[in-house]
Protein backbone atom coordinates (compact mmCIF):
# COMPACT_ATOMS: atom_id res chain seq x y z
CA UNK A 1 0.00 0.00 0.00
CA UNK A 2 1.52 3.28 -1.13
CA UNK A 3 1.36 6.09 1.41
CA UNK A 4 2.12 8.66 -1.27
CA UNK A 5 0.67 8.31 -4.71
CA UNK A 6 1.54 10.98 -7.26
CA UNK A 7 -0.48 11.03 -10.47
CA UNK A 8 0.48 13.23 -13.43
CA UNK A 9 1.44 16.02 -11.05
CA UNK A 10 2.31 19.15 -13.03
CA UNK A 11 3.26 22.68 -12.11
CA UNK A 12 3.76 25.33 -14.72
CA UNK A 13 5.17 28.77 -14.10
CA UNK A 14 3.97 30.77 -17.08
CA UNK A 15 4.56 28.22 -19.83
CA UNK A 16 7.58 26.58 -18.28
CA UNK A 17 6.86 23.25 -16.62
CA UNK A 18 8.80 23.07 -13.36
CA UNK A 19 7.26 19.69 -12.65
CA UNK A 20 6.10 17.79 -15.69
CA UNK A 21 3.48 15.04 -15.31
CA UNK A 22 5.20 13.31 -12.41
CA UNK A 23 4.08 9.79 -11.51
CA UNK A 24 5.44 8.15 -8.40
CA UNK A 25 4.46 5.82 -5.59
CA UNK A 26 6.15 5.78 -2.24
CA UNK A 27 5.68 2.97 0.23
CA UNK A 28 5.03 3.37 3.92
CA UNK A 29 8.17 3.41 6.06
CA UNK A 30 10.39 4.03 3.10
CA UNK A 31 13.19 6.61 2.99
CA UNK A 32 12.87 8.06 -0.45
CA UNK A 33 15.34 10.44 -2.05
CA UNK A 34 14.64 13.08 -4.65
CA UNK A 35 17.83 14.07 -6.39
CA UNK A 36 18.44 16.43 -9.22
CA UNK A 37 20.33 19.50 -10.29
CA UNK A 38 19.13 22.87 -9.03
CA UNK A 39 15.91 23.94 -10.65
CA UNK A 40 14.99 20.35 -11.48
CA UNK A 41 11.67 20.68 -9.68
CA UNK A 42 12.41 19.00 -6.36
CA UNK A 43 11.33 21.82 -4.10
CA UNK A 44 8.30 22.62 -6.26
CA UNK A 45 7.21 19.00 -5.93
CA UNK A 46 7.64 19.19 -2.18
CA UNK A 47 5.64 22.41 -1.94
CA UNK A 48 2.78 20.87 -3.90
CA UNK A 49 2.78 17.71 -1.79
CA UNK A 50 2.74 19.77 1.39
CA UNK A 51 -0.25 21.81 0.08
CA UNK A 52 1.64 25.09 0.10
CA UNK A 53 1.22 25.65 -3.62
CA UNK A 54 -1.44 24.42 -6.01
CA UNK A 55 -0.56 22.16 -8.87
CA UNK A 56 -1.47 23.21 -12.41
CA UNK A 57 -2.85 19.76 -13.13
CA UNK A 58 -2.66 16.24 -11.80
CA UNK A 59 -2.86 15.35 -8.14
CA UNK A 60 -1.45 13.24 -5.34
CA UNK A 61 -2.69 11.48 -2.27
CA UNK A 62 -0.84 11.34 1.01
CA UNK A 63 -2.03 8.90 3.65
CA UNK A 64 -5.09 8.44 1.37
CA UNK A 65 -5.96 12.14 1.48
CA UNK A 66 -6.05 14.15 -1.70
CA UNK A 67 -3.84 17.25 -1.69
CA UNK A 68 -6.54 19.27 -3.47
CA UNK A 69 -9.73 18.20 -1.82
CA UNK A 70 -8.48 17.32 1.68
CA UNK A 71 -5.49 19.60 2.32
CA UNK A 72 -6.30 19.90 6.01
CA UNK A 73 -6.04 16.14 6.54
CA UNK A 74 -2.88 16.06 4.45
CA UNK A 75 -1.33 18.69 6.71
CA UNK A 76 -2.26 16.61 9.74
CA UNK A 77 -0.34 13.70 8.28
CA UNK A 78 2.88 15.46 7.37
CA UNK A 79 5.86 17.33 8.74
CA UNK A 80 8.37 19.33 6.78
CA UNK A 81 11.79 20.83 7.29
CA UNK A 82 12.18 23.64 4.81
CA UNK A 83 15.28 24.55 2.92
CA UNK A 84 15.07 28.12 4.23
CA UNK A 85 14.95 28.92 7.93
CA UNK A 86 11.40 29.40 9.16
CA UNK A 87 11.84 29.92 12.87
CA UNK A 88 11.16 33.18 14.65
CA UNK A 89 14.46 34.73 15.64
CA UNK A 90 13.02 36.88 18.41
CA UNK A 91 11.86 33.75 20.21
CA UNK A 92 14.21 31.30 21.89
CA UNK A 93 14.88 27.86 20.50
CA UNK A 94 12.69 26.31 23.16
CA UNK A 95 9.84 28.73 22.47
CA UNK A 96 9.94 27.95 18.77
CA UNK A 97 9.56 24.27 19.57
CA UNK A 98 6.78 24.88 22.05
CA UNK A 99 4.94 26.93 19.44
CA UNK A 100 5.28 24.06 17.02
CA UNK A 101 3.88 21.63 19.57
CA UNK A 102 0.85 23.85 20.03
CA UNK A 103 0.31 24.28 16.32
CA UNK A 104 0.27 20.50 15.97
CA UNK A 105 -1.97 20.00 18.97
CA UNK A 106 0.45 17.79 20.88
CA UNK A 107 -0.52 16.89 24.45
CA UNK A 108 1.57 18.88 26.96
CA UNK A 109 3.45 15.94 28.48
CA UNK A 110 4.44 14.46 25.13
CA UNK A 111 5.37 17.89 23.84
CA UNK A 112 7.79 18.59 26.67
CA UNK A 113 9.27 15.10 26.44
CA UNK A 114 9.84 15.39 22.71
CA UNK A 115 11.32 18.88 23.02
CA UNK A 116 13.93 17.46 25.41
CA UNK A 117 14.53 14.54 23.10
CA UNK A 118 15.01 16.54 19.91
CA UNK A 119 17.04 19.30 21.57
CA UNK A 120 19.36 16.66 22.85
CA UNK A 121 19.56 15.06 19.45
CA UNK A 122 20.67 18.22 17.69
CA UNK A 123 22.84 19.21 20.64
CA UNK A 124 21.09 22.47 21.42
CA UNK A 125 20.04 21.73 24.99
CA UNK A 126 22.33 24.36 26.55
CA UNK A 127 21.31 26.97 24.03
CA UNK A 128 17.57 26.36 24.21
CA UNK A 129 16.90 29.57 26.13
CA UNK A 130 18.88 31.81 23.80
CA UNK A 131 17.07 33.76 21.18
CA UNK A 132 17.40 32.26 17.72
CA UNK A 133 18.88 35.57 16.55
CA UNK A 134 22.04 34.62 18.40
CA UNK A 135 22.33 31.19 16.76
CA UNK A 136 24.82 30.48 14.03
CA UNK A 137 23.58 29.28 10.64
CA UNK A 138 24.28 25.66 11.51
CA UNK A 139 22.51 25.93 14.86
CA UNK A 140 19.42 27.38 13.21
CA UNK A 141 19.46 24.50 10.77
CA UNK A 142 19.62 22.02 13.61
CA UNK A 143 16.74 23.73 15.35
CA UNK A 144 14.60 23.53 12.20
CA UNK A 145 15.37 19.88 11.96
CA UNK A 146 14.50 19.27 15.59
CA UNK A 147 11.20 21.00 15.01
CA UNK A 148 10.31 18.96 11.94
CA UNK A 149 11.02 15.70 13.77
CA UNK A 150 9.19 16.72 16.90
CA UNK A 151 5.62 15.67 16.14
CA UNK A 152 6.40 12.29 14.54
CA UNK A 153 4.25 12.74 11.44
CA UNK A 154 3.22 9.87 9.12
CA UNK A 155 5.25 11.43 6.34
CA UNK A 156 8.21 13.69 6.91
CA UNK A 157 9.60 15.88 4.14
CA UNK A 158 13.19 16.98 4.49
CA UNK A 159 14.39 19.57 2.01
CA UNK A 160 18.21 19.47 2.14
CA UNK A 161 18.25 18.44 5.80
CA UNK A 162 21.97 18.50 6.45
CA UNK A 163 23.05 21.38 4.24
CA UNK A 164 25.85 23.27 5.94
CA UNK A 165 26.27 20.91 8.88
CA UNK A 166 29.50 19.41 10.12
CA UNK A 167 30.17 15.68 9.60
CA UNK A 168 29.46 14.66 13.21
CA UNK A 169 26.06 16.31 13.27
CA UNK A 170 25.21 14.88 9.87
CA UNK A 171 26.07 11.43 11.18
CA UNK A 172 23.81 11.76 14.23
CA UNK A 173 20.99 13.14 12.14
CA UNK A 174 21.24 10.30 9.65
CA UNK A 175 21.03 7.83 12.47
CA UNK A 176 17.96 9.52 13.88
CA UNK A 177 16.27 9.67 10.48
CA UNK A 178 16.87 5.96 10.02
CA UNK A 179 15.61 5.21 13.49
CA UNK A 180 12.43 7.19 12.84
CA UNK A 181 11.77 5.28 9.64
CA UNK A 182 12.44 1.87 11.18
CA UNK A 183 10.94 2.20 14.62
CA UNK A 184 8.07 4.61 14.09
CA UNK A 185 7.37 3.57 10.52
CA UNK A 186 7.55 7.18 9.39
CA UNK A 187 7.89 7.63 5.66
CA UNK A 188 10.65 10.09 4.84
CA UNK A 189 11.04 12.03 1.63
CA UNK A 190 14.38 13.70 1.36
CA UNK A 191 15.90 16.03 -1.20
CA UNK A 192 19.62 16.38 -1.09
CA UNK A 193 22.67 17.46 -2.95
CA UNK A 194 24.90 15.11 -1.04
CA UNK A 195 25.26 11.85 -2.89
CA UNK A 196 26.83 10.10 0.08
CA UNK A 197 23.78 11.06 2.11
CA UNK A 198 21.39 9.68 -0.49
CA UNK A 199 23.45 6.53 -0.79
CA UNK A 200 23.56 5.91 2.92
CA UNK A 201 19.98 6.80 3.77
CA UNK A 202 17.64 6.11 0.90
CA UNK A 203 15.88 2.86 0.24
CA UNK A 204 14.96 4.16 -3.16
CA UNK A 205 15.62 7.33 -5.01
CA UNK A 206 14.52 9.18 -8.09
CA UNK A 207 16.73 11.45 -10.12
CA UNK A 208 14.71 14.34 -11.50
CA UNK A 209 15.79 16.61 -14.30
CA UNK A 210 13.69 19.31 -15.92
CA UNK A 211 10.61 18.26 -14.03
CA UNK A 212 10.71 14.62 -15.08
CA UNK A 213 11.97 11.47 -13.43
CA UNK A 214 14.94 10.22 -15.41
CA UNK A 215 15.64 7.13 -13.31
CA UNK A 216 14.17 5.45 -10.28
CA UNK A 217 15.51 2.65 -8.12
CA UNK A 218 17.54 1.67 -5.10
CA UNK A 219 21.03 3.21 -4.87
CA UNK A 220 22.52 -0.26 -5.25
CA UNK A 221 20.55 -1.03 -8.36
CA UNK A 222 21.31 2.33 -9.94
CA UNK A 223 25.02 1.88 -9.38
CA UNK A 224 24.88 -1.61 -10.80
CA UNK A 225 22.97 -0.35 -13.81
CA UNK A 226 25.94 1.71 -14.85
CA UNK A 227 27.40 -1.59 -15.95
CA UNK A 228 30.86 -1.66 -14.49
CA UNK A 229 33.60 0.17 -12.64
CA UNK A 230 34.94 3.61 -13.31
CA UNK A 231 38.51 3.98 -14.48
CA UNK A 232 40.00 7.44 -14.66
CA UNK A 233 42.98 7.85 -16.89
CA UNK A 234 45.33 10.70 -17.46
CA UNK A 235 47.44 10.32 -20.52
CA UNK A 236 48.76 12.58 -23.24
CA UNK A 237 48.20 10.25 -26.15
CA UNK A 238 44.86 8.57 -25.83
CA UNK A 239 43.21 7.20 -28.89
CA UNK A 240 39.56 7.48 -28.05
CA UNK A 241 38.20 5.91 -31.20
CA UNK A 242 40.32 2.83 -30.70
CA UNK A 243 39.27 2.60 -27.05
CA UNK A 244 35.66 2.57 -28.11
CA UNK A 245 36.21 -0.62 -30.01
CA UNK A 246 37.19 -2.60 -26.91
CA UNK A 247 34.31 -4.87 -25.94
CA UNK A 248 34.58 -4.26 -22.18
CA UNK A 249 34.55 -0.45 -22.45
CA UNK A 250 30.97 0.55 -21.86
CA UNK A 251 31.19 4.30 -21.89
CA UNK A 252 33.78 7.02 -22.39
CA UNK A 253 33.45 10.54 -21.09
CA UNK A 254 35.85 13.30 -20.28
CA UNK A 255 36.20 14.54 -16.71
CA UNK A 256 38.23 17.74 -16.73
CA UNK A 257 41.59 16.82 -18.30
CA UNK A 258 41.12 13.14 -17.60
CA UNK A 259 39.17 10.42 -19.36
CA UNK A 260 36.57 8.41 -17.48
CA UNK A 261 35.89 4.95 -18.74
CA UNK A 262 33.15 2.67 -17.59
CA UNK A 263 34.66 -0.76 -17.66
CA UNK A 264 32.94 -4.07 -17.18
CA UNK A 265 34.75 -6.04 -14.52
CA UNK A 266 37.67 -3.62 -14.26
CA UNK A 267 39.80 -5.83 -12.01
CA UNK A 268 40.05 -8.40 -14.72
CA UNK A 269 40.58 -6.08 -17.66
CA UNK A 270 42.83 -3.45 -16.13
CA UNK A 271 46.17 -4.90 -17.21
CA UNK A 272 44.93 -5.41 -20.71
CA UNK A 273 43.59 -1.88 -20.83
CA UNK A 274 46.82 -0.36 -19.58
CA UNK A 275 48.83 -2.32 -22.12
CA UNK A 276 46.53 -1.06 -24.80
CA UNK A 277 46.70 2.58 -23.77
CA UNK A 278 50.43 2.65 -23.26
CA UNK A 279 52.07 5.22 -21.03
CA UNK A 280 49.71 6.88 -18.59
CA UNK A 281 50.36 9.76 -16.17
CA UNK A 282 47.91 8.46 -13.62
CA UNK A 283 45.18 5.90 -13.24
CA UNK A 284 42.45 5.56 -10.72
CA UNK A 285 39.86 2.86 -10.38
CA UNK A 286 36.76 2.84 -8.27
CA UNK A 287 33.42 1.11 -8.16
CA UNK A 288 30.62 3.41 -9.24
CA UNK A 289 29.21 5.88 -6.72
CA UNK A 290 25.95 7.77 -6.85
CA UNK A 291 27.97 10.71 -8.15
CA UNK A 292 28.69 8.67 -11.25
CA UNK A 293 25.05 7.68 -11.51
CA UNK A 294 24.00 11.29 -11.22
CA UNK A 295 26.51 12.37 -13.79
CA UNK A 296 25.45 9.63 -16.13
CA UNK A 297 21.77 10.51 -16.07
CA UNK A 298 21.83 14.29 -15.87
CA UNK A 299 25.01 14.88 -17.83
CA UNK A 300 26.06 17.34 -15.18
CA UNK A 301 28.10 17.17 -12.06
CA UNK A 302 26.06 18.27 -9.10
CA UNK A 303 28.67 20.75 -7.98
CA UNK A 304 28.45 22.67 -11.21
CA UNK A 305 25.03 23.80 -10.18
CA UNK A 306 26.02 24.34 -6.56
CA UNK A 307 23.13 25.90 -4.76
CA UNK A 308 22.98 29.58 -5.45
CA UNK A 309 20.69 31.41 -3.11
CA UNK A 310 20.59 28.28 -1.03
CA UNK A 311 19.70 28.11 2.58
CA UNK A 312 23.32 28.26 3.68
CA UNK A 313 24.06 31.33 1.58
CA UNK A 314 21.06 33.12 2.95
CA UNK A 315 21.92 32.16 6.49
CA UNK A 316 25.39 33.58 6.06
CA UNK A 317 23.95 36.67 4.51
CA UNK A 318 21.50 37.16 7.30
CA UNK A 319 24.26 36.82 9.85
CA UNK A 320 26.37 39.40 8.11
CA UNK A 321 23.49 41.83 8.04
CA UNK A 322 22.97 41.29 11.71
CA UNK A 323 19.76 39.43 11.06
CA UNK A 324 17.52 42.09 12.57
CA UNK A 325 14.54 41.50 10.44
CA UNK A 326 11.75 41.93 12.81
CA UNK B 1 -9.61 22.26 20.59
CA UNK B 2 -6.66 22.14 18.26
CA UNK B 3 -7.77 25.35 16.55
CA UNK B 4 -7.92 27.13 19.92
CA UNK B 5 -4.45 25.91 20.78
CA UNK B 6 -3.19 27.18 17.44
CA UNK B 7 -4.79 30.57 18.01
CA UNK B 8 -3.25 30.69 21.46
CA UNK B 9 0.14 29.77 20.00
CA UNK B 10 0.01 32.65 17.54
CA UNK B 11 -1.12 35.08 20.21
CA UNK B 12 1.65 33.90 22.55
CA UNK B 13 4.22 34.54 19.86
CA UNK B 14 2.94 38.04 19.12
CA UNK B 15 3.04 38.88 22.81
CA UNK B 16 6.61 37.65 23.26
CA UNK B 17 7.74 39.57 20.23
CA UNK B 18 5.91 42.73 21.26
CA UNK B 19 7.35 42.73 24.76
CA UNK B 20 10.86 42.00 23.52
CA UNK B 21 10.90 44.78 20.97
CA UNK B 22 11.57 47.62 23.35
CA UNK B 23 11.67 50.23 20.61
CA UNK B 24 8.07 49.47 19.73
CA UNK B 25 6.88 49.86 23.30
CA UNK B 26 8.81 53.06 23.82
CA UNK B 27 7.73 54.71 20.59
CA UNK B 28 4.16 53.81 21.40
CA UNK B 29 4.45 56.01 24.49
CA UNK B 30 6.57 58.83 23.09
CA UNK B 31 4.51 59.47 19.98
CA UNK B 32 1.15 60.23 21.65
CA UNK B 33 2.94 62.23 24.36
CA UNK B 34 4.42 64.48 21.70
CA UNK B 35 1.01 65.04 20.17
CA UNK B 36 -0.63 65.79 23.49
CA UNK B 37 2.10 68.09 24.75
CA UNK B 38 3.16 69.89 21.59
CA UNK B 39 0.05 70.01 19.39
CA UNK B 40 -2.28 69.95 22.38
CA UNK B 41 -0.27 72.46 24.39
CA UNK B 42 0.76 74.68 21.46
CA UNK B 43 -2.57 74.94 19.68
CA UNK B 44 -4.32 74.84 23.02
CA UNK B 45 -2.87 78.20 23.93
CA UNK B 46 -4.92 79.73 21.13
CA UNK B 47 -7.83 77.36 20.53
CA UNK B 48 -10.61 75.85 22.57
CA UNK B 49 -13.88 74.24 21.53
CA UNK B 50 -17.13 74.74 23.40
CA UNK B 51 -15.28 75.72 26.56
CA UNK B 52 -13.21 72.53 26.51
CA UNK B 53 -9.46 72.82 26.85
CA UNK B 54 -7.85 71.81 23.50
CA UNK B 55 -5.52 69.30 25.08
CA UNK B 56 -8.48 67.63 26.71
CA UNK B 57 -10.40 67.84 23.44
CA UNK B 58 -7.82 65.91 21.44
CA UNK B 59 -7.11 63.28 24.11
CA UNK B 60 -9.80 60.88 22.77
CA UNK B 61 -8.49 61.60 19.28
CA UNK B 62 -4.98 60.64 20.35
CA UNK B 63 -6.30 57.40 21.85
CA UNK B 64 -7.78 56.61 18.45
CA UNK B 65 -4.61 57.73 16.71
CA UNK B 66 -2.65 55.17 18.69
CA UNK B 67 -5.22 52.52 17.84
CA UNK B 68 -5.15 53.48 14.18
CA UNK B 69 -1.38 53.55 13.70
CA UNK B 70 -0.52 50.57 15.82
CA UNK B 71 -3.35 48.38 14.51
CA UNK B 72 -2.90 48.94 10.82
CA UNK B 73 0.86 48.87 11.09
CA UNK B 74 0.60 45.45 12.73
CA UNK B 75 -0.13 44.08 9.26
CA UNK B 76 3.52 44.59 8.30
CA UNK B 77 4.49 41.66 10.49
CA UNK B 78 2.61 39.29 8.26
CA UNK B 79 4.74 40.52 5.38
CA UNK B 80 7.84 39.80 7.49
CA UNK B 81 6.47 36.37 8.37
CA UNK B 82 6.31 35.64 4.68
CA UNK B 83 9.83 36.93 4.18
CA UNK B 84 11.42 34.93 6.96
CA UNK B 85 9.36 31.89 5.94
CA UNK B 86 7.77 31.62 9.36
CA UNK B 87 4.52 31.81 7.41
CA UNK B 88 5.31 28.48 5.74
CA UNK B 89 5.70 26.83 9.12
CA UNK B 90 2.27 28.10 10.12
CA UNK B 91 0.56 27.40 6.80
CA UNK B 92 1.76 23.82 6.69
CA UNK B 93 0.44 23.18 10.22
CA UNK B 94 -2.97 21.54 10.52
CA UNK B 95 -4.71 24.80 11.32
CA UNK B 96 -7.37 26.58 9.36
CA UNK B 97 -6.64 29.87 7.67
CA UNK B 98 -9.48 31.41 9.64
CA UNK B 99 -7.74 30.46 12.87
CA UNK B 100 -4.54 32.04 11.62
CA UNK B 101 -6.48 35.22 10.96
CA UNK B 102 -8.14 35.12 14.36
CA UNK B 103 -4.81 34.49 16.11
CA UNK B 104 -3.28 37.46 14.33
CA UNK B 105 -6.29 39.65 15.27
CA UNK B 106 -5.89 38.67 18.92
CA UNK B 107 -2.18 39.39 18.80
CA UNK B 108 -2.55 42.75 17.09
CA UNK B 109 -5.45 43.85 19.27
CA UNK B 110 -3.62 42.98 22.46
CA UNK B 111 -0.57 44.93 21.31
CA UNK B 112 -2.75 47.94 20.62
CA UNK B 113 -4.78 47.69 23.80
CA UNK B 114 -1.61 47.54 25.90
CA UNK B 115 -0.50 50.79 24.31
CA UNK B 116 -3.90 52.32 24.93
CA UNK B 117 -3.79 51.30 28.59
CA UNK B 118 -0.48 53.12 28.90
CA UNK B 119 -2.16 56.18 27.41
CA UNK B 120 -4.93 55.96 29.99
CA UNK B 121 -2.26 55.90 32.70
CA UNK B 122 -0.72 59.00 31.17
CA UNK B 123 -4.21 60.55 31.21
CA UNK B 124 -4.52 59.87 34.95
CA UNK B 125 -1.13 61.43 35.58
CA UNK B 126 -2.00 64.51 33.52
CA UNK B 127 -5.27 65.01 35.38
CA UNK B 128 -3.48 64.78 38.69
CA UNK B 129 -0.89 67.39 37.76
CA UNK B 130 -3.62 69.74 36.59
CA UNK B 131 -3.29 69.27 32.85
CA UNK B 132 -6.36 68.38 30.76
CA UNK B 133 -9.18 69.81 32.90
CA UNK B 134 -12.60 68.42 32.05
CA UNK B 135 -11.30 64.97 31.27
CA UNK B 136 -13.45 62.51 33.11
CA UNK B 137 -11.69 59.21 33.76
CA UNK B 138 -13.72 56.88 35.92
CA UNK B 139 -14.46 53.17 35.78
CA UNK B 140 -17.55 53.59 33.63
CA UNK B 141 -16.14 56.14 31.18
CA UNK B 142 -12.92 54.14 30.76
CA UNK B 143 -14.86 50.89 30.32
CA UNK B 144 -17.11 52.36 27.63
CA UNK B 145 -14.09 53.87 25.87
CA UNK B 146 -12.25 50.55 25.98
CA UNK B 147 -15.20 48.77 24.38
CA UNK B 148 -15.25 51.37 21.60
CA UNK B 149 -11.49 51.15 21.19
CA UNK B 150 -11.47 47.36 21.18
CA UNK B 151 -14.13 47.04 18.49
CA UNK B 152 -12.45 49.69 16.35
CA UNK B 153 -9.04 48.10 16.88
CA UNK B 154 -10.29 44.73 15.66
CA UNK B 155 -11.55 46.34 12.45
CA UNK B 156 -8.33 48.29 11.98
CA UNK B 157 -6.07 45.29 12.66
CA UNK B 158 -8.12 43.48 10.01
CA UNK B 159 -7.38 46.25 7.51
CA UNK B 160 -3.65 45.92 8.22
CA UNK B 161 -3.81 42.13 7.88
CA UNK B 162 -5.81 42.32 4.65
CA UNK B 163 -3.21 44.59 3.08
CA UNK B 164 -0.32 42.62 4.59
CA UNK B 165 -1.66 39.32 3.28
CA UNK B 166 -1.59 40.64 -0.26
CA UNK B 167 1.80 42.37 -0.14
CA UNK B 168 5.21 40.93 -0.89
CA UNK B 169 7.49 43.60 0.55
CA UNK B 170 7.45 45.61 3.79
CA UNK B 171 8.33 48.76 1.83
CA UNK B 172 5.26 48.35 -0.36
CA UNK B 173 3.13 47.80 2.70
CA UNK B 174 4.37 50.97 4.35
CA UNK B 175 3.73 52.99 1.21
CA UNK B 176 0.15 51.80 0.97
CA UNK B 177 -0.75 52.26 4.60
CA UNK B 178 0.60 55.79 4.76
CA UNK B 179 -1.95 56.65 2.07
CA UNK B 180 -4.57 55.14 4.31
CA UNK B 181 -3.59 56.05 7.85
CA UNK B 182 -3.12 59.79 7.46
CA UNK B 183 -6.44 60.53 5.75
CA UNK B 184 -8.21 58.29 8.25
CA UNK B 185 -6.61 60.21 11.09
CA UNK B 186 -7.00 63.77 9.80
CA UNK B 187 -10.52 63.16 8.52
CA UNK B 188 -11.78 61.74 11.79
CA UNK B 189 -12.42 64.80 13.91
CA UNK B 190 -9.60 63.73 16.21
CA UNK B 191 -8.15 67.25 16.08
CA UNK B 192 -11.21 69.42 15.45
CA UNK B 193 -14.95 69.27 16.04
CA UNK B 194 -17.03 67.96 13.17
CA UNK B 195 -19.93 70.34 13.51
CA UNK B 196 -20.13 73.18 10.97
CA UNK B 197 -17.70 71.59 8.52
CA UNK B 198 -17.37 72.95 5.00
CA UNK B 199 -19.74 71.07 2.70
CA UNK B 200 -16.96 69.46 0.64
CA UNK B 201 -15.20 68.09 3.71
CA UNK B 202 -18.17 66.70 5.63
CA UNK B 203 -18.82 63.62 3.42
CA UNK B 204 -15.23 62.40 3.83
CA UNK B 205 -15.59 62.55 7.56
CA UNK B 206 -18.97 60.88 7.61
CA UNK B 207 -17.75 57.85 5.63
CA UNK B 208 -14.71 57.41 7.86
CA UNK B 209 -15.45 54.82 10.57
CA UNK B 210 -12.77 56.34 12.82
CA UNK B 211 -14.92 59.51 13.10
CA UNK B 212 -17.61 57.50 14.89
CA UNK B 213 -15.08 55.89 17.18
CA UNK B 214 -13.59 59.27 18.10
CA UNK B 215 -17.07 60.63 18.67
CA UNK B 216 -18.06 57.72 20.89
CA UNK B 217 -14.93 57.87 23.03
CA UNK B 218 -15.20 61.65 23.28
CA UNK B 219 -18.80 61.22 24.38
CA UNK B 220 -17.74 58.79 27.10
CA UNK B 221 -14.74 60.75 28.38
CA UNK B 222 -15.82 64.38 27.87
CA UNK B 223 -19.60 64.12 27.67
CA UNK B 224 -19.35 65.90 24.33
CA UNK B 225 -20.44 64.14 21.17
CA UNK B 226 -21.76 64.94 17.74
CA UNK B 227 -23.76 61.80 17.02
CA UNK B 228 -25.86 59.54 19.14
CA UNK B 229 -23.56 57.11 20.99
CA UNK B 230 -25.68 54.16 19.83
CA UNK B 231 -25.18 55.24 16.23
CA UNK B 232 -21.43 55.50 16.87
CA UNK B 233 -21.31 52.01 18.30
CA UNK B 234 -23.47 50.56 15.52
CA UNK B 235 -21.24 52.02 12.82
CA UNK B 236 -17.97 50.73 14.27
CA UNK B 237 -19.46 47.28 14.91
CA UNK B 238 -20.61 47.12 11.31
CA UNK B 239 -17.19 48.33 10.16
CA UNK B 240 -15.35 45.66 12.14
CA UNK B 241 -17.66 42.85 11.05
CA UNK B 242 -17.20 43.76 7.39
CA UNK B 243 -13.42 43.95 7.81
CA UNK B 244 -13.30 40.56 9.56
CA UNK B 245 -15.26 39.00 6.69
CA UNK B 246 -13.00 40.53 4.06
CA UNK B 247 -9.94 39.52 6.11
CA UNK B 248 -11.06 35.91 6.41
CA UNK B 249 -11.50 35.82 2.66
CA UNK B 250 -8.13 37.49 2.04
CA UNK B 251 -6.37 34.95 4.24
CA UNK B 252 -7.98 32.07 2.40
CA UNK B 253 -6.67 33.48 -0.85
CA UNK B 254 -3.26 34.38 0.53
CA UNK B 255 -0.27 32.98 -1.35
CA UNK B 256 3.15 32.35 0.07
Amino acid sequence: MAIIEIKELTKKFNKLAAVDALNLQIKEGEIFGLLGPNGAGKTTTLLMLTTLIQSTSGTATINNYDIHTQPHNVRKSIGIVFQDPSSDEILTGYENLKLHGWLYDMPDIIREKRIKEVLDLVDLTNRQNDRVKKYSGGMRRRLELARGLMHHPKVLFLDEPTLGLDPQTRGTIWEYIQKLAREKNITIIITTHYMDEADKLCDRLAIIDQGKIVILGSPKKLKKNLGGDIVRLKSTKLNISKLKKLSYVKKISSCNDEICLTIENANKHLQELLNFVGKVDSVEIHSPTLDDVFLHYTGRKIRESAPEGSWADKAMHANIQGGTKR
Amino acid sequence: MSELKGIYALWYREMKVFLRERSRVISSIINPLLWLLIIGGGLGSAVSFGGINYQTFIYPGILLQTALFSSIFFGVYIVWDKKIDFMKEVLVAPMRRTSLFVGKIFGGSTDTLLQILILFLIGFVFINIGLMPGLNLNVLSVAISLIFLLVTTIGLVSIGLIIGSQMESPEGFQLIISFLIFPMFFLSGALFPISNLPAWLAPFIFVNPVSYAVDGVRGALLGFSQFNITLDFGVICLFSIVMILIGTYAFKKMKI
